[in-house]
Protein backbone atom coordinates (compact mmCIF):
# COMPACT_ATOMS: atom_id res chain seq x y z
CA UNK A 1 0.00 0.00 0.00
CA UNK A 2 2.63 2.45 1.07
CA UNK A 3 4.55 2.14 -2.15
CA UNK A 4 1.82 4.15 -3.93
CA UNK A 5 2.91 7.12 -1.83
CA UNK A 6 6.60 7.14 -2.68
CA UNK A 7 8.22 9.92 -4.60
CA UNK A 8 9.50 8.32 -7.78
CA UNK A 9 8.24 9.80 -11.09
CA UNK A 10 6.24 6.74 -12.11
CA UNK A 11 4.04 6.88 -9.02
CA UNK A 12 3.72 10.63 -9.41
CA UNK A 13 2.01 10.02 -12.70
CA UNK A 14 -0.20 7.44 -10.99
CA UNK A 15 -1.13 10.04 -8.38
CA UNK A 16 -2.03 12.44 -11.17
CA UNK A 17 -4.20 9.86 -12.86
CA UNK A 18 -6.02 9.12 -9.61
CA UNK A 19 -6.42 12.84 -9.03
CA UNK A 20 -8.03 13.31 -12.45
CA UNK A 21 -10.26 10.28 -11.93
CA UNK A 22 -11.45 11.64 -8.56
CA UNK A 23 -12.10 15.09 -10.00
CA UNK A 24 -14.22 13.53 -12.72
CA UNK A 25 -16.12 11.48 -10.16
CA UNK A 26 -16.82 14.51 -8.00
CA UNK A 27 -18.61 16.30 -10.85
CA UNK A 28 -21.74 14.32 -10.08
CA UNK A 29 -23.90 15.72 -7.34
CA UNK A 30 -24.93 12.20 -6.39
CA UNK A 31 -21.40 11.33 -5.24
CA UNK A 32 -20.28 13.10 -2.09
CA UNK A 33 -16.71 13.66 -1.03
CA UNK A 34 -17.07 10.73 1.38
CA UNK A 35 -18.22 8.39 -1.37
CA UNK A 36 -15.35 9.52 -3.56
CA UNK A 37 -12.93 8.83 -0.71
CA UNK A 38 -14.40 5.36 -0.24
CA UNK A 39 -14.14 4.58 -3.95
CA UNK A 40 -10.62 5.97 -4.09
CA UNK A 41 -9.57 3.72 -1.23
CA UNK A 42 -10.95 0.82 -3.23
CA UNK A 43 -9.14 1.93 -6.38
CA UNK A 44 -5.82 2.28 -4.59
CA UNK A 45 -6.09 -1.12 -2.97
CA UNK A 46 -6.92 -2.69 -6.31
CA UNK A 47 -3.98 -0.93 -7.98
CA UNK A 48 -1.64 -2.08 -5.22
CA UNK A 49 -2.81 -5.67 -5.55
CA UNK A 50 -2.41 -5.62 -9.35
CA UNK A 51 1.07 -4.13 -9.05
CA UNK A 52 1.99 -6.88 -6.64
CA UNK A 53 0.97 -9.30 -9.43
CA UNK A 54 3.54 -7.61 -11.65
CA UNK A 55 1.54 -5.04 -13.63
CA UNK A 56 2.98 -1.61 -14.32
CA UNK A 57 1.42 1.48 -12.77
CA UNK A 58 -0.47 2.43 -15.92
CA UNK A 59 -1.76 -1.09 -16.52
CA UNK A 60 -2.78 -1.48 -12.91
CA UNK A 61 -4.62 1.84 -12.95
CA UNK A 62 -6.44 1.02 -16.18
CA UNK A 63 -7.56 -2.41 -14.99
CA UNK A 64 -8.61 -1.07 -11.56
CA UNK A 65 -10.68 1.73 -13.10
CA UNK A 66 -12.27 -0.71 -15.52
CA UNK A 67 -13.22 -3.04 -12.68
CA UNK A 68 -14.79 -0.21 -10.71
CA UNK A 69 -17.02 0.44 -13.68
CA UNK A 70 -17.57 3.32 -16.05
CA UNK A 71 -18.02 6.55 -14.13
CA UNK A 72 -21.31 7.29 -15.90
CA UNK A 73 -22.80 3.96 -14.87
CA UNK A 74 -21.41 4.42 -11.39
CA UNK A 75 -22.88 7.87 -10.90
CA UNK A 76 -26.21 6.66 -12.27
CA UNK A 77 -26.23 3.88 -9.69
CA UNK A 78 -25.38 6.36 -6.93
CA UNK A 79 -28.03 8.78 -8.15
CA UNK A 80 -30.65 6.04 -8.04
CA UNK A 81 -29.68 5.12 -4.49
CA UNK A 82 -29.29 8.74 -3.28
CA UNK A 83 -31.89 10.66 -5.25
CA UNK A 84 -32.19 13.06 -2.33
CA UNK A 85 -28.70 14.34 -3.05
CA UNK A 86 -29.78 15.70 -6.40
CA UNK A 87 -31.90 18.17 -4.44
CA UNK A 88 -29.21 20.33 -3.00
CA UNK A 89 -29.72 20.66 0.68
CA UNK A 90 -29.77 24.09 2.15
CA UNK A 91 -28.02 25.69 5.09
CA UNK A 92 -27.44 22.92 7.57
CA UNK A 93 -25.94 20.28 5.31
CA UNK A 94 -24.21 22.15 2.53
CA UNK A 95 -21.65 19.71 1.15
CA UNK A 96 -18.54 21.16 2.69
CA UNK A 97 -16.14 18.50 1.53
CA UNK A 98 -14.77 15.40 3.15
CA UNK A 99 -12.43 17.07 5.62
CA UNK A 100 -15.13 19.47 6.76
CA UNK A 101 -17.65 16.66 7.11
CA UNK A 102 -15.33 14.99 9.60
CA UNK A 103 -14.58 18.04 11.68
CA UNK A 104 -17.38 20.61 11.51
CA UNK A 105 -16.30 23.70 9.65
CA UNK A 106 -15.55 26.16 12.43
CA UNK A 107 -15.66 29.29 10.29
CA UNK A 108 -19.02 28.31 8.88
CA UNK A 109 -20.53 27.69 12.29
CA UNK A 110 -19.10 30.95 13.58
CA UNK A 111 -20.81 32.89 10.77
CA UNK A 112 -24.10 31.30 11.66
CA UNK A 113 -23.77 32.29 15.31
CA UNK A 114 -22.70 35.82 14.50
CA UNK A 115 -25.73 36.20 12.21
CA UNK A 116 -28.02 34.81 14.89
CA UNK A 117 -26.45 37.10 17.47
CA UNK A 118 -26.92 40.17 15.28
CA UNK A 119 -30.52 39.17 14.55
CA UNK A 120 -31.22 38.94 18.28
CA UNK A 121 -29.41 42.24 18.84
CA UNK A 122 -31.60 43.91 16.21
CA UNK A 123 -34.72 42.44 17.79
CA UNK A 124 -33.65 43.69 21.22
CA UNK A 125 -32.67 47.10 19.88
CA UNK A 126 -36.07 47.72 18.37
CA UNK A 127 -37.71 47.13 21.75
CA UNK A 128 -35.36 49.36 23.75
CA UNK A 129 -37.29 52.59 22.99
CA UNK A 130 -40.40 51.05 24.54
CA UNK A 131 -38.58 51.10 27.88
CA UNK A 132 -38.95 54.85 27.58
CA UNK A 133 -42.64 54.66 26.83
CA UNK A 134 -42.43 54.91 23.05
CA UNK A 135 -44.86 52.47 21.41
CA UNK A 136 -45.48 51.41 17.86
CA UNK A 137 -49.09 52.48 17.65
CA UNK A 138 -50.25 55.93 18.80
CA UNK A 139 -47.13 57.97 18.37
CA UNK A 140 -47.11 61.05 20.49
CA UNK A 141 -43.44 61.89 20.12
CA UNK A 142 -43.20 62.78 16.45
CA UNK A 143 -43.47 59.29 15.00
CA UNK A 144 -40.27 57.88 16.46
CA UNK A 145 -40.39 54.48 14.83
CA UNK A 146 -41.10 55.50 11.23
CA UNK A 147 -38.28 58.03 11.52
CA UNK A 148 -35.79 55.46 12.73
CA UNK A 149 -36.86 52.19 11.18
CA UNK A 150 -33.78 52.19 8.88
CA UNK A 151 -31.52 52.23 11.91
CA UNK A 152 -32.94 49.06 13.42
CA UNK A 153 -32.15 46.85 10.44
CA UNK A 154 -29.50 48.28 8.12
CA UNK A 155 -26.68 48.79 10.67
CA UNK A 156 -27.00 45.16 11.73
CA UNK A 157 -26.75 43.91 8.16
CA UNK A 158 -23.80 46.26 7.61
CA UNK A 159 -22.24 45.02 10.87
CA UNK A 160 -22.45 41.43 9.66
CA UNK A 161 -20.50 42.28 6.50
CA UNK A 162 -18.11 44.56 8.36
CA UNK A 163 -17.22 41.55 10.50
CA UNK A 164 -17.32 38.89 7.81
CA UNK A 165 -15.45 40.58 4.92
CA UNK A 166 -13.84 42.22 7.01
CA UNK A 167 -14.16 45.95 6.54
CA UNK A 168 -10.99 47.85 7.58
CA UNK A 169 -11.22 50.01 10.67
CA UNK A 170 -11.32 53.28 8.72
CA UNK A 171 -14.21 51.97 6.65
CA UNK A 172 -16.05 50.89 9.80
CA UNK A 173 -15.63 54.29 11.36
CA UNK A 174 -16.79 56.21 8.31
CA UNK A 175 -19.75 53.87 7.90
CA UNK A 176 -20.72 54.37 11.54
CA UNK A 177 -20.33 58.12 11.06
CA UNK A 178 -22.68 58.11 8.05
CA UNK A 179 -25.35 56.14 9.90
CA UNK A 180 -24.99 58.33 12.97
CA UNK A 181 -25.17 61.55 10.94
CA UNK A 182 -28.32 60.34 9.16
CA UNK A 183 -29.89 59.35 12.49
CA UNK A 184 -29.14 62.74 14.06
CA UNK A 185 -30.44 64.57 11.01
CA UNK A 186 -33.82 62.87 10.66
CA UNK A 187 -34.46 63.09 14.38
CA UNK A 188 -33.50 66.76 14.53
CA UNK A 189 -35.61 67.76 11.53
CA UNK A 190 -38.71 69.65 12.72
CA UNK A 191 -41.17 67.82 10.46
CA UNK A 192 -44.65 69.34 10.39
CA UNK A 193 -47.56 67.24 11.61
CA UNK A 194 -51.21 68.03 11.12
CA UNK A 195 -53.18 68.80 14.30
CA UNK A 196 -54.49 65.23 14.17
CA UNK A 197 -50.93 63.97 14.24
CA UNK A 198 -50.77 62.99 10.58
CA UNK A 199 -47.34 63.44 9.03
CA UNK A 200 -46.66 65.85 6.19
CA UNK A 201 -45.41 65.01 2.69
CA UNK A 202 -41.74 65.63 3.33
CA UNK A 203 -41.82 63.33 6.35
CA UNK A 204 -43.21 60.46 4.28
CA UNK A 205 -40.75 61.15 1.46
CA UNK A 206 -37.83 61.05 3.89
CA UNK A 207 -39.07 57.78 5.41
CA UNK A 208 -39.28 56.19 1.95
CA UNK A 209 -35.98 57.45 0.61
CA UNK A 210 -33.66 57.25 3.59
CA UNK A 211 -33.40 53.42 3.55
CA UNK A 212 -32.57 53.53 -0.17
CA UNK A 213 -29.84 56.10 0.39
CA UNK A 214 -28.43 54.17 3.36
CA UNK A 215 -28.51 50.91 1.43
CA UNK A 216 -25.40 52.08 -0.36
CA UNK A 217 -23.78 52.08 3.10
CA UNK A 218 -24.65 48.40 3.42
CA UNK A 219 -23.13 47.97 -0.04
CA UNK A 220 -19.95 49.64 1.20
CA UNK A 221 -19.69 47.01 3.95
CA UNK A 222 -20.67 44.25 1.49
CA UNK A 223 -17.71 45.01 -0.77
CA UNK A 224 -15.43 45.34 2.24
CA UNK A 225 -14.84 49.01 1.49
CA UNK A 226 -13.40 48.34 -1.97
CA UNK A 227 -15.87 49.42 -4.63
CA UNK A 228 -13.36 49.09 -7.40
CA UNK A 229 -12.93 45.34 -7.18
CA UNK A 230 -13.61 43.33 -10.32
CA UNK A 231 -17.30 42.72 -10.08
CA UNK A 232 -18.18 43.60 -6.54
CA UNK A 233 -20.87 46.12 -7.29
CA UNK A 234 -22.62 43.64 -9.57
CA UNK A 235 -22.39 41.10 -6.74
CA UNK A 236 -24.02 43.61 -4.46
CA UNK A 237 -26.85 44.09 -6.98
CA UNK A 238 -27.29 40.31 -7.12
CA UNK A 239 -27.22 40.15 -3.34
CA UNK A 240 -29.92 42.82 -3.08
CA UNK A 241 -32.28 40.91 -5.36
CA UNK A 242 -31.76 37.60 -3.59
CA UNK A 243 -32.14 39.26 -0.19
CA UNK A 244 -35.46 40.73 -1.27
CA UNK A 245 -36.73 37.32 -2.39
CA UNK A 246 -35.55 35.60 0.80
CA UNK A 247 -37.07 38.31 2.94
CA UNK A 248 -40.42 37.99 1.20
CA UNK A 249 -40.34 34.21 1.69
CA UNK A 250 -39.52 34.53 5.38
CA UNK A 251 -42.23 37.17 5.76
CA UNK A 252 -44.77 34.82 4.16
CA UNK A 253 -43.81 32.07 6.57
CA UNK A 254 -43.98 34.54 9.44
CA UNK A 255 -47.46 35.59 8.34
CA UNK A 256 -48.67 32.00 8.47
CA UNK A 257 -47.04 31.53 11.89
CA UNK A 258 -48.78 34.62 13.27
CA UNK A 259 -52.17 33.79 11.76
CA UNK A 260 -51.89 30.35 13.37
CA UNK A 261 -50.95 31.77 16.76
CA UNK A 262 -53.84 34.25 16.68
CA UNK A 263 -56.20 31.43 15.69
CA UNK A 264 -55.23 28.81 18.24
CA UNK A 265 -55.00 31.25 21.15
CA UNK A 266 -58.36 32.67 20.14
CA UNK A 267 -59.73 29.15 20.58
CA UNK A 268 -58.88 29.30 24.29
CA UNK A 269 -60.15 32.86 24.59
CA UNK A 270 -56.83 34.70 24.66
CA UNK A 271 -56.24 37.67 22.38
CA UNK A 272 -52.79 37.51 20.84
CA UNK A 273 -53.00 40.60 18.63
CA UNK A 274 -51.37 43.06 21.06
CA UNK A 275 -48.35 40.79 21.60
CA UNK A 276 -48.01 40.14 17.92
CA UNK A 277 -48.21 43.83 17.08
CA UNK A 278 -45.80 44.94 19.76
CA UNK A 279 -43.36 42.06 19.87
CA UNK A 280 -43.43 39.47 17.15
CA UNK A 281 -43.91 41.72 14.11
CA UNK A 282 -41.25 44.35 14.91
CA UNK A 283 -38.68 41.95 16.36
CA UNK A 284 -39.30 39.40 13.64
CA UNK A 285 -39.09 41.98 10.88
CA UNK A 286 -35.67 43.33 11.86
CA UNK A 287 -34.30 39.95 12.94
CA UNK A 288 -35.37 38.37 9.67
CA UNK A 289 -33.44 40.95 7.68
CA UNK A 290 -30.17 39.76 9.23
CA UNK A 291 -31.11 36.09 8.92
CA UNK A 292 -32.05 36.60 5.26
CA UNK A 293 -28.68 38.28 4.70
CA UNK A 294 -26.86 35.32 6.12
CA UNK A 295 -28.99 32.86 4.15
CA UNK A 296 -28.21 34.60 0.87
CA UNK A 297 -24.51 34.36 1.68
CA UNK A 298 -24.66 30.79 2.94
CA UNK A 299 -26.50 29.38 -0.02
CA UNK A 300 -24.75 31.45 -2.67
CA UNK A 301 -23.26 28.46 -4.41
CA UNK A 302 -25.87 25.94 -3.42
CA UNK A 303 -28.90 26.90 -5.45
CA UNK A 304 -29.34 28.79 -8.64
CA UNK A 305 -30.21 32.40 -7.93
CA UNK A 306 -33.90 33.13 -8.04
CA UNK A 307 -33.94 36.76 -9.17
CA UNK A 308 -32.65 36.02 -12.70
CA UNK A 309 -35.08 33.13 -13.07
CA UNK A 310 -38.01 35.37 -12.18
CA UNK A 311 -36.80 38.06 -14.59
CA UNK A 312 -36.66 35.52 -17.40
CA UNK A 313 -40.29 34.66 -16.79
CA UNK A 314 -41.57 38.18 -16.39
CA UNK A 315 -39.51 40.20 -18.88
CA UNK A 316 -41.39 38.79 -21.92
CA UNK A 317 -44.74 39.14 -20.13
CA UNK A 318 -44.14 42.78 -19.26
CA UNK A 319 -42.93 43.46 -22.80
CA UNK A 320 -46.19 41.95 -24.11
CA UNK A 321 -48.24 44.04 -21.68
CA UNK A 322 -46.54 47.26 -22.80
CA UNK A 323 -46.94 46.41 -26.49
CA UNK A 324 -50.63 45.67 -25.93
CA UNK A 325 -50.98 48.98 -24.09
CA UNK A 326 -49.34 50.98 -26.88
CA UNK A 327 -51.36 49.24 -29.59
CA UNK A 328 -54.60 49.83 -27.66
CA UNK A 329 -53.80 53.50 -27.17
CA UNK A 330 -52.96 53.91 -30.84
CA UNK A 331 -56.02 52.10 -32.20
CA UNK A 332 -58.65 53.45 -29.78
CA UNK A 333 -57.16 56.94 -29.60
CA UNK A 334 -57.67 57.03 -25.84
CA UNK A 335 -55.43 59.35 -23.84
CA UNK A 336 -54.00 58.79 -20.35
CA UNK A 337 -56.44 60.11 -17.78
CA UNK A 338 -54.30 62.27 -15.53
CA UNK A 339 -55.23 61.58 -11.94
CA UNK A 340 -53.22 62.04 -8.82
CA UNK A 341 -51.63 58.60 -8.78
CA UNK A 342 -50.77 58.39 -12.46
CA UNK A 343 -47.26 59.73 -12.09
CA UNK A 344 -46.50 57.33 -9.26
CA UNK A 345 -47.96 54.43 -11.24
CA UNK A 346 -45.64 55.12 -14.14
CA UNK A 347 -42.74 55.53 -11.73
CA UNK A 348 -43.47 52.05 -10.44
CA UNK A 349 -43.63 50.74 -13.99
CA UNK A 350 -40.16 52.12 -14.64
CA UNK A 351 -38.90 50.62 -11.38
CA UNK A 352 -40.21 47.20 -12.43
CA UNK A 353 -38.64 47.44 -15.90
CA UNK A 354 -35.41 48.70 -14.34
CA UNK A 355 -35.38 45.70 -11.99
CA UNK A 356 -36.08 43.24 -14.80
CA UNK A 357 -33.27 44.74 -16.85
CA UNK A 358 -30.86 44.87 -13.93
CA UNK A 359 -31.31 41.28 -12.86
CA UNK A 360 -31.24 39.79 -16.29
CA UNK A 361 -28.03 41.72 -16.93
CA UNK A 362 -26.56 40.56 -13.62
CA UNK A 363 -27.11 36.89 -14.52
CA UNK A 364 -26.09 37.06 -18.15
CA UNK A 365 -22.82 35.62 -19.33
CA UNK A 366 -21.27 38.80 -20.66
CA UNK A 367 -19.27 36.97 -23.33
CA UNK A 368 -22.22 35.14 -24.91
CA UNK A 369 -23.40 36.53 -28.26
CA UNK A 370 -26.75 38.38 -28.46
CA UNK A 371 -29.75 36.05 -28.35
CA UNK A 372 -33.53 36.05 -28.22
CA UNK A 373 -33.58 37.13 -24.56
CA UNK A 374 -31.61 40.26 -25.47
CA UNK A 375 -34.17 41.19 -28.11
CA UNK A 376 -36.91 40.75 -25.53
CA UNK A 377 -35.03 42.99 -23.11
CA UNK A 378 -34.56 45.65 -25.76
CA UNK A 379 -38.26 45.48 -26.65
CA UNK A 380 -39.16 45.76 -22.99
CA UNK A 381 -36.98 48.81 -22.43
CA UNK A 382 -38.06 50.44 -25.69
CA UNK A 383 -41.78 50.02 -25.04
CA UNK A 384 -41.38 51.17 -21.43
CA UNK A 385 -39.70 54.32 -22.70
CA UNK A 386 -42.48 54.98 -25.22
CA UNK A 387 -45.20 54.44 -22.61
CA UNK A 388 -43.44 56.63 -20.09
CA UNK A 389 -42.93 59.45 -22.58
CA UNK A 390 -46.66 59.29 -23.39
CA UNK A 391 -47.46 59.51 -19.70
CA UNK A 392 -45.03 62.36 -19.08
CA UNK A 393 -46.50 64.20 -22.07
CA UNK A 394 -49.97 63.90 -20.58
CA UNK A 395 -48.84 64.92 -17.12
CA UNK A 396 -46.32 67.58 -18.16
CA UNK A 397 -48.85 70.08 -19.42
CA UNK A 398 -50.78 69.93 -16.21
CA UNK A 399 -48.01 69.67 -13.66
CA UNK A 400 -47.45 73.42 -13.73
CA UNK A 401 -51.10 74.03 -12.98
CA UNK A 402 -50.93 71.71 -9.97
CA UNK A 403 -47.93 73.56 -8.58
CA UNK A 404 -44.72 72.03 -7.26
CA UNK A 405 -45.55 70.04 -4.15
CA UNK A 406 -42.72 67.94 -2.71
CA UNK A 407 -44.52 64.74 -3.71
CA UNK A 408 -44.85 65.81 -7.30
CA UNK A 409 -41.25 66.98 -7.61
CA UNK A 410 -40.01 63.73 -6.07
CA UNK A 411 -42.16 61.61 -8.38
CA UNK A 412 -41.16 63.62 -11.43
CA UNK A 413 -37.48 63.51 -10.45
CA UNK A 414 -37.64 59.75 -9.96
CA UNK A 415 -39.25 59.37 -13.33
CA UNK A 416 -36.50 61.35 -15.00
CA UNK A 417 -33.71 59.50 -13.17
CA UNK A 418 -35.11 56.15 -14.28
CA UNK A 419 -35.90 57.41 -17.76
CA UNK A 420 -32.28 58.42 -18.26
CA UNK A 421 -31.15 55.02 -17.02
CA UNK A 422 -33.48 53.14 -19.36
CA UNK A 423 -32.64 55.45 -22.24
CA UNK A 424 -28.94 54.78 -21.75
CA UNK A 425 -29.62 51.05 -21.42
CA UNK A 426 -31.67 51.04 -24.62
CA UNK A 427 -28.86 52.71 -26.57
CA UNK A 428 -26.24 50.34 -25.16
CA UNK A 429 -28.48 47.30 -25.70
CA UNK A 430 -29.13 48.24 -29.31
CA UNK A 431 -25.38 48.71 -29.80
CA UNK A 432 -24.72 45.31 -28.21
CA UNK A 433 -27.24 43.52 -30.42
CA UNK A 434 -25.69 45.09 -33.50
CA UNK A 435 -22.32 43.91 -32.23
CA UNK A 436 -20.83 47.34 -31.70
CA UNK A 437 -20.76 47.46 -27.90
CA UNK A 438 -19.48 44.90 -25.40
CA UNK A 439 -22.09 43.66 -22.95
CA UNK A 440 -19.87 44.66 -20.05
CA UNK A 441 -20.49 48.32 -20.98
CA UNK A 442 -24.16 47.80 -20.15
CA UNK A 443 -23.18 46.29 -16.79
CA UNK A 444 -20.85 49.22 -16.13
CA UNK A 445 -23.71 51.62 -16.85
CA UNK A 446 -25.95 49.86 -14.33
CA UNK A 447 -23.19 49.69 -11.74
CA UNK A 448 -22.57 53.41 -12.14
CA UNK A 449 -26.26 54.03 -11.70
CA UNK A 450 -26.16 52.61 -8.18
CA UNK A 451 -24.53 55.86 -7.14
CA UNK A 452 -27.04 57.99 -9.03
CA UNK A 453 -29.99 56.22 -7.39
CA UNK A 454 -28.47 56.49 -3.92
CA UNK A 455 -27.59 60.15 -4.48
CA UNK A 456 -31.10 60.96 -5.65
CA UNK A 457 -32.61 59.13 -2.67
CA UNK A 458 -30.30 61.07 -0.34
CA UNK A 459 -31.36 64.35 -1.93
CA UNK A 460 -35.05 63.55 -1.46
CA UNK A 461 -34.53 62.31 2.10
CA UNK A 462 -32.24 65.06 3.35
CA UNK A 463 -32.55 68.16 1.12
CA UNK A 464 -36.27 68.11 0.26
CA UNK A 465 -37.50 68.67 3.83
CA UNK A 466 -35.30 71.77 4.08
CA UNK A 467 -36.32 73.12 0.67
CA UNK A 468 -40.02 72.58 1.28
CA UNK A 469 -39.99 73.83 4.85
CA UNK A 470 -40.68 70.39 6.42
CA UNK A 471 -44.26 70.59 5.14
CA UNK B 1 -20.47 -19.37 -16.95
CA UNK B 2 -21.66 -15.90 -16.13
CA UNK B 3 -24.55 -15.30 -13.80
CA UNK B 4 -27.55 -13.31 -14.89
CA UNK B 5 -27.53 -9.67 -13.76
CA UNK B 6 -30.90 -9.83 -11.99
CA UNK B 7 -29.78 -12.84 -10.03
CA UNK B 8 -26.59 -11.07 -8.99
CA UNK B 9 -28.61 -8.09 -7.83
CA UNK B 10 -31.13 -10.26 -5.99
CA UNK B 11 -28.45 -12.18 -4.13
CA UNK B 12 -26.39 -9.12 -3.21
CA UNK B 13 -28.21 -8.35 0.05
CA UNK B 14 -27.86 -11.89 1.37
CA UNK B 15 -24.25 -12.15 0.25
CA UNK B 16 -23.08 -8.85 1.74
CA UNK B 17 -24.90 -9.48 5.03
CA UNK B 18 -23.47 -12.98 5.25
CA UNK B 19 -19.91 -11.75 4.67
CA UNK B 20 -20.31 -8.97 7.23
CA UNK B 21 -21.74 -11.51 9.68
CA UNK B 22 -18.35 -13.27 9.56
CA UNK B 23 -16.47 -10.09 10.51
CA UNK B 24 -16.51 -6.32 9.99
CA UNK B 25 -15.11 -5.39 6.63
CA UNK B 26 -14.70 -2.76 3.94
CA UNK B 27 -15.61 -2.54 0.25
CA UNK B 28 -12.52 -3.98 -1.39
CA UNK B 29 -12.26 -6.86 1.08
CA UNK B 30 -15.95 -7.71 0.70
CA UNK B 31 -15.53 -7.98 -3.06
CA UNK B 32 -12.44 -10.13 -2.65
CA UNK B 33 -14.40 -12.46 -0.38
CA UNK B 34 -17.24 -12.68 -2.92
CA UNK B 35 -14.74 -13.67 -5.58
CA UNK B 36 -13.13 -16.28 -3.33
CA UNK B 37 -16.44 -17.78 -2.27
CA UNK B 38 -17.83 -18.01 -5.80
CA UNK B 39 -14.55 -19.12 -7.33
CA UNK B 40 -14.67 -16.03 -9.50
CA UNK B 41 -18.00 -17.00 -11.05
CA UNK B 42 -20.06 -14.31 -9.36
CA UNK B 43 -18.59 -11.19 -10.92
CA UNK B 44 -19.76 -7.78 -9.79
CA UNK B 45 -18.61 -4.58 -11.33
CA UNK B 46 -16.65 -3.36 -8.31
CA UNK B 47 -18.27 0.07 -8.12
CA UNK B 48 -21.77 -1.36 -7.92
CA UNK B 49 -21.09 -2.77 -4.48
CA UNK B 50 -21.09 0.69 -2.90
CA UNK B 51 -24.64 1.74 -3.70
CA UNK B 52 -25.69 -1.64 -2.27
CA UNK B 53 -23.73 -0.97 0.92
CA UNK B 54 -25.26 2.49 1.21
CA UNK B 55 -28.75 1.14 0.71
CA UNK B 56 -28.24 -1.47 3.44
CA UNK B 57 -26.81 1.19 5.73
CA UNK B 58 -29.77 3.43 5.16
CA UNK B 59 -32.22 0.65 5.99
CA UNK B 60 -30.30 0.12 9.22
CA UNK B 61 -29.10 -3.40 8.38
CA UNK B 62 -25.45 -2.38 8.57
CA UNK B 63 -23.57 0.57 10.00
CA UNK B 64 -20.33 2.24 9.01
CA UNK B 65 -17.43 4.07 10.57
CA UNK B 66 -14.26 5.66 9.22
CA UNK B 67 -11.00 4.36 10.64
CA UNK B 68 -7.39 4.82 9.72
CA UNK B 69 -6.09 1.87 7.70
CA UNK B 70 -2.49 0.67 8.01
CA UNK B 71 -1.73 2.62 4.81
CA UNK B 72 -2.53 5.86 6.66
CA UNK B 73 -5.61 6.52 4.53
CA UNK B 74 -9.11 6.76 5.89
CA UNK B 75 -11.11 3.62 5.26
CA UNK B 76 -14.82 3.03 5.69
CA UNK B 77 -15.62 -0.14 7.63
CA UNK B 78 -19.05 -1.72 7.75
CA UNK B 79 -20.58 -3.76 10.57
CA UNK B 80 -23.79 -5.78 10.59
CA UNK B 81 -26.49 -4.65 13.04
CA UNK B 82 -29.01 -6.78 14.94
CA UNK B 83 -31.66 -5.85 12.40
CA UNK B 84 -29.19 -6.99 9.75
CA UNK B 85 -28.78 -10.36 11.41
CA UNK B 86 -32.55 -10.84 11.51
CA UNK B 87 -32.76 -9.89 7.85
CA UNK B 88 -29.94 -12.32 7.06
CA UNK B 89 -31.77 -15.17 8.79
CA UNK B 90 -34.89 -14.35 6.76
CA UNK B 91 -32.93 -14.15 3.50
CA UNK B 92 -31.32 -17.46 4.30
CA UNK B 93 -34.71 -19.19 4.70
CA UNK B 94 -35.89 -17.75 1.40
CA UNK B 95 -32.80 -18.78 -0.55
CA UNK B 96 -32.86 -22.26 0.98
CA UNK B 97 -36.48 -22.66 -0.07
CA UNK B 98 -35.64 -21.65 -3.64
CA UNK B 99 -32.60 -23.90 -3.64
CA UNK B 100 -34.56 -26.87 -2.22
CA UNK B 101 -37.39 -26.44 -4.74
CA UNK B 102 -35.08 -26.30 -7.73
CA UNK B 103 -33.03 -29.15 -6.29
CA UNK B 104 -36.09 -31.45 -6.13
CA UNK B 105 -36.85 -30.96 -9.83
CA UNK B 106 -33.30 -31.33 -11.01
CA UNK B 107 -32.17 -34.22 -8.81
Amino acid sequence: MDQTRTNNPATDSLEKQIEAWRAHLRKSQAITAQDAAELEDHLREQVASLRADGLSDDEAFLVAVKRLGAIDALTREFAREHSDRLWKQLVLSGDRGFEAAQSPDAAWTRKMWVALGLAVAAAVAIKIPSLFGITFDAEPAGAFYPRNISFFALPFIAAYFAWERPLPLRGRLSLAAVFAAAAVLVNAYPFAFSPKGEPGHTFILTMLHLPIALWIGVGFAYVGGRWRGSDRRMDFIRFTGELFIYYVLIALGGGVLMAMSVGIFEAIGIKMEPYIQNWIVPCGAVGASVIATWLVEAKQSVIENMAPVLTRIFAPLFALLLIAFIVTMATTGRAIDVKREVLILFDLLLVVVFGLLLYSASARDSIAPPGLMDWIQLTLVGTALVVDVLALWAIGSRIFEFGFTPNRVAALGENIVLLVNLGGSAVLYAGFIRGRVAFSRLCDWQKFYLYVLAAWAAVVAVIFPVVFGFA
Amino acid sequence: MSINKDLVAASSTALVLAILAERDSYGYAILKRVRELSGGELAWTDGMLYPVLHRLERSGLIESRWTKAESGRQRKYYRITDAGREQLADERRQWQTVDKTLGRIWS
